[in-house]
């Protein structure tokens, strides 16, 4: 009883200011709903894009979100263009990882920040279709003892960290199931700092990350291997909108164009390192 | 030998008594109900409130976290209690050092001065970082590496200083005819400290103490930024699998139910070793 109370607030809300039906699944409609001047937008004219600060490698560049490096960066301003909007019409806005998803109206009107998309998270926000397809992969430094792992079953000793609130803990703890727990850390940086000083064997991150972290956060890093997906399904990252936002179908859609006329490839080409890592098995 | 009866007169008082405590009880009981009837009133109407339990105070939620966040605040638990017995010794050395009387004394109350001077304003967080990340990056053989370890360091360093502040000020709110009497009657330096002095300062500042504990109870979360899961990164871990923010609630009632028990504890103690509160006694 209590889901469908929740509902009914969230509807009565969007209904307030979005004339539109708030759908959780993004329902194709016609082009003509996506013009720029009907969007329900947070400020008329603007399109507002949230991210937390810092903002890293190799998904912005230079924690500046809005100088279109970097591949998240570009994407969103590929989207933007996509639904109507000039560079200049693009607002950024610094919003923590936790407040992205915290419940009440929200100030963006997509949030990027590697966000994966789960069944389980879609009941506090919106996603679009994913972006990016994101494998996990481990890394650690030349002479670890896990530097030469061939499987899965090689890391079972390992002390692992990973960054709190990523799939990549997730993939950590219920993919690999080492003997101990993983290593929590704030931010990716920690972990390297905690991966230097030997105080963890190795660090799970999603590839580009890891490729971005053993070519200039390491002196002697390097990949172990690929993770094969927790669950069976790929993962994704998406934005994030608001539950219930009626943006959420027009930014799909934007998403989805981008990908079959192979815009994502084509940044993916040049902002994230190309090729793949040895799978673990 | 008869058994005492009170007086009438004295019975009509206890039944006066009596009558004013009932009638006080009764309205206490009314205004809390209608204050918490406003209160659940005012709040449930508010249009984004399902939204708000649901995310927030989410039953079955709570339950499902609740092992993951027990087993966190266990770990909290650990921490408070070996460092806590650390603290106090650290910090009545240090007290003690800083209330040494003489000339000859001067280099160690200036040492101790300094080390509360310093790590009373040092931030914890940065003790934490620069103990924990800083001293494993040293390479040193032999040092311990563990998170735990470096991360109880950092507390015992920073809260000694505050818990030195509040023996000294005990040890300094104790009359000097005390000390003047225990010396008289041949009770040397040490002696008069250790059966007069403490005694009587120790027992003053319980409440002040104690505070500090249930404040270090809270900190000790904070070496979570090492890498080890405690209660709130337990809780924080089950948000993001799904961005319900139930197990932080959650989190926080283990908290003060802890911290409950421990204040009603040394009220007790204090109490049974006649502290009555604001130096006076029964009057």
């Amino acid at each position: 009883m209590k889901f469908p109370l929740a509902l009914v607030a969230v509807l009565l809300a969007a209904v307030a200011c979005a004339p539109e039906e708030a759908g959780t699944s993004p329902s194709p409609s016609a082009p003509s709903d996506c013009a720029k001047d009907k969007l329900a937008l947070k400020t008329a004219g603007t399109f507002t894009i949230g991210t937390d600060k810092p903002a890293y490698e190799p998904w912005f560049s230079k924690d500046d979100p809005a100088n279109g490096k970097g591949y998240e960066s570009a994407v969103a301003y590929a989207v933007a263009k996509k639904l109507g909007f000039e560079p200049t019409d693009v607002k950024w806005l610094t919003v923590q990882f936790n407040t992205a998803f915290a419940p009440g109206p929200k100030k963006f009107d997509i949030d990027v920040n590697q966000v994966s998309i789960s069944e389980q998270r879609r009941k506090a926000v919106d996603f679009s279709t994913g972006y990016y397809d994101v494998s996990q992969t481990v890394i650690t430094t030349k002479g670890s003892k896990i530097a030469g792992a061939k499987s899965i079953a090689d890391l079972a000793d390992a002390k692992l960290g990973a960054q709190v609130g990523t799939t990549s803990y997730t993939a950590a703890k219920e993919v690999i199931k080492p003997k101990q727990d993983p290593a929590v850390y704030d931010t990716n940086d920690l972990a390297v700092q905690a991966l230097k000083n030997k105080q963890i064997d190795g660090i799970v991150v999603d590839l580009p990350t890891g490729f971005y972290m053993t070519a200039a956060q390491l002196d002697d890093g390097q990949i172990v291997g690929q993770l094969p997906a927790s669950g069976g399904a790929a993962e994704q990252f998406g934005f994030v909108l608001e539950k219930g936002s009626g943006l959420t179908s027009c930014v799909s859609q934007a998403v989805d164009a981008l990908r079959t006329d192979g815009t994502l490839a084509k940044l993916q080409q040049e902002f994230l390192t190309g090729g793949g890592a040895p799978e673990l098995k | 030998m008869t058994t005492w009866q009170p007086s009438d007169l004295q019975r009509e008082r206890l039944a006066y008594r009596q009558s004013r405590a009932r009638r006080s009880t009764l309205i206490a009981a009314a205004s809390s109900v209608v204050l918490i009837g406003l209160l659940a009133f005012g709040i449930g109407s508010t249009p984004g409130w399902p939204r708000v339990r649901e995310t927030f105070f989410n039953l079955d939620r709570g339950w499902e976290a609740l092992p993951v966040v027990a087993e966190g605040i266990w770990l909290n638990i650990r921490v408070m209690i070996v460092c806590a017995v650390l603290i106090v010794i650290l910090g009545l050395t240090l007290a003690i050092l800083r209330t040494l009387q003489g000339p000859i004394f001067f280099p160690l109350r200036f040492l101790a001065a300094a080390y509360t001077d310093v790590f009373r304003g040092l931030p914890l967080l940065l003790v934490i970082f620069l103990l924990g990340f800083g001293v494993p990056a040293l390479q040193l053989k032999g040092m311990p590496n563990q998170a735990v370890v470096l991360g109880g360091a950092a507390l015992v360093l920073t809260y000694s200083s505050y818990v030195a502040e509040v023996f000294r000020a005990g040890i300094e709110s104790i009359h000097p005819s005390q000390r003047a009497a225990a010396r008289s009657l041949g009770l040397s330096y040490p002696q008069t400290m250790r059966f007069v002095v403490l005694p009587q300062a120790v027992r003053r500042v319980l409440p002040p103490l104690l505070n500090d504990f249930v404040s270090l109870q809270k900190d000790s979360g904070l070496i979570a930024v090492l890498g080890v899961v405690d209660a709130i990164r337990a809780a924080q871990l089950e948000t993001a699998e799904d961005f319900n923010f139930t197990p932080y609630v959650v989190a926080g009632l283990l908290f003060v139910a802890m911290t409950i028990p421990l204040t009603r504890l040394t009220d007790w103690v204090a109490r049974r070793q006649g502290w009555y509160g604001g130096g006076g006694g029964l009057v």
